[in-house]
């Protein structure tokens, strides 16, 4: 049995962890409040972005822009993935990797070679580990990340898709649903797949496109590209913090029991030493 | 009473204006529009700029988009400003950059791995150096 003094270095060393864990769940807890906020400032923006692709696709327009075309053989196809720069999630990145390797199986039976595109430092590492083709990076973006530090790394991607060196592009990032579940989620974004043409809403009318057709939705189709990335990345922020949060919870619950046991055991060395003691006094006693 | 319309001003990271007007003044990559309601559908890019509005009532209001894009519904007029400064040529650089990020990861020696060895290591060095201390204490 351990002495008294070990065990007391132990419960010392157990508490100090557990206060960095207390620590950290605070932290974690008004982060994840901060970055629920953003998720909320920046919906308007994507639901509007939406309405007005959907529009686009009701409207008859003379240029079929190429984001909106299936392309029907499928050589190759990339993956936006956005995971968190730190670790100490519990299993957030390392589920979301493993939805990547699934949707990726079926890929792969088929001889489609896959191209990465990693948003944090952990995808980045991992996919690296793995030897997969990472053709733009981006991580350390902090808590409240700009569309800026984006632009470049998803115009990588679509300038790939544009020069058909991808045929499909996805975006992978973990789902907000509350604080306690955070659900990977792997969703096309090239070729636009969530419109799909309705035959009885066709009106026939068509915008006016200053300067011309072609430059408007270029442009339009990058920022709407742009901005579902974004809300992956803020989304996946606010999993990030609420992951840390739960995770570092149990840890300080775990830190309590583990404490809690070590001072019975404690107590237990500390009277046995005492009994043994008198026993010894009085058998001393006894002998003279 | 004038005619009004529906207007909403957002970018990516807030919503700037929503509310019921009159004329929404823009500045179009081809010069200023300006919408008033029913007007036909219209879709055009905008340079940075003042977008001015009218509200019901009469009230003027400006706001300042450093471009994006403008979508016109016979009642509904939608900015989706941008909050980046977007140009061809700094959106190249930018994608250049990322680029050569994914490169330099993949060279780089400090990933992951490396760091877990280097923790490792650390961590032996450090027991080791307690030991020494210890030895040494027990000379004395």
């Amino acid at each position: 049995m351990a002495s008294g003094k070990e065990i007391r270095t132990k419960i010392k060393s157990i508490q100090n962890t557990q206060k960095i864990t207390s620590a950290m769940e605070m932290v974690a807890a008004s982060k994840m409040r901060k970055a629920q906020d953003r998720m909320a400032a920046s919906r308007p923006y994507s639901d509007k972005m939406r309405q007005v692709i959907h529009h686009l696709a009701f409207a008859h327009t003379e240029y079929k822009h190429p984001y909106l075309l299936d392309r029907e053989e499928v050589k190759r196809v990339g993956y936006i993935i956005i995971s968190t720069d730190r670790g100490l999630c519990g299993g957030l990145n390392i589920n979301l990797f493993k939805a990547v390797l699934n949707s990726m199986k079926d890929w792969a039976q088929q001889g489609v070679g896959v191209d990465y595109c990693t948003i944090g430092s952990k995808g980045t590492g991992f996919f690296k580990r793995m030897k997969g083709d990472i053709i733009s990076q981006t991580s350390q973006l902090g808590d409240a990340p700009s569309i800026n530090d984006l632009i470049g790394t998803v115009k990588v991607m679509l300038d790939a898709y544009n020069e058909g060196k991808i045929d499909r592009l996805y975006l992978v990032h973990n789902d907000f649903v509350n604080t306690m579940t955070q659900t990977p989620q792997v969703s096309q974004l090239l070729p636009v797949s969530s419109i799909k043409e309705e035959d009885e809403l066709k009106h026939h009318w068509d915008y006016i496109y200053e300067p011309d057709a072609k430059e408007v939705l270029d442009n339009l189709m990058i920022r709407y590209i742009e901005s579902l990335v974004y809300q992956g990345v803020i989304e996946n922020i606010a999993c990030e913090m609420a992951a840390r949060m739960i995770a570092m919870k149990a840890a300080s619950d775990n830190a309590g029991n583990l404490i809690d046991e070590l001072q019975l055991a404690y107590n237990k060395a500390r009277q046995a030493a005492i009994t043994q003691e008198i026993s010894e006094i009085v058998s001393g006693a006894a002998a003279v | 009473m004038a005619m009004t319309m529906h207007c909403d001003i957002v970018s990516a990271e807030t919503e700037l204006f929503s509310g019921t007007v009159e004329v929404v003044v823009a500045p179009a990559v081809r010069g200023e529009v300006g919408i008033y309601p029913r007007h036909t559908q219209m879709i055009t890019p905008l340079k940075p700029g003042e977008v001015r509005i009218t509200k019901q009532g009469g009230e003027e209001e400006s706001i300042y988009v450093s471009g994006g894009i403008l979508e016109v519904q016979p009642h509904v007029v939608t900015i989706l400003s941008d909050t980046a400064v977007r140009a061809h040529d700094l959106d190249e650089a930018a994608a250049l950059e990322a680029q050569k990020r994914a490169e330099q990861a993949l060279k780089d020696k400090t990933g992951d791995m490396e760091e877990a060895e280097a923790l490792a290591k650390l961590a032996e060095a450090a027991a080791q150096l307690q030991m020494i201390q210890k030895i040494r204490k027990q000379r004395k």
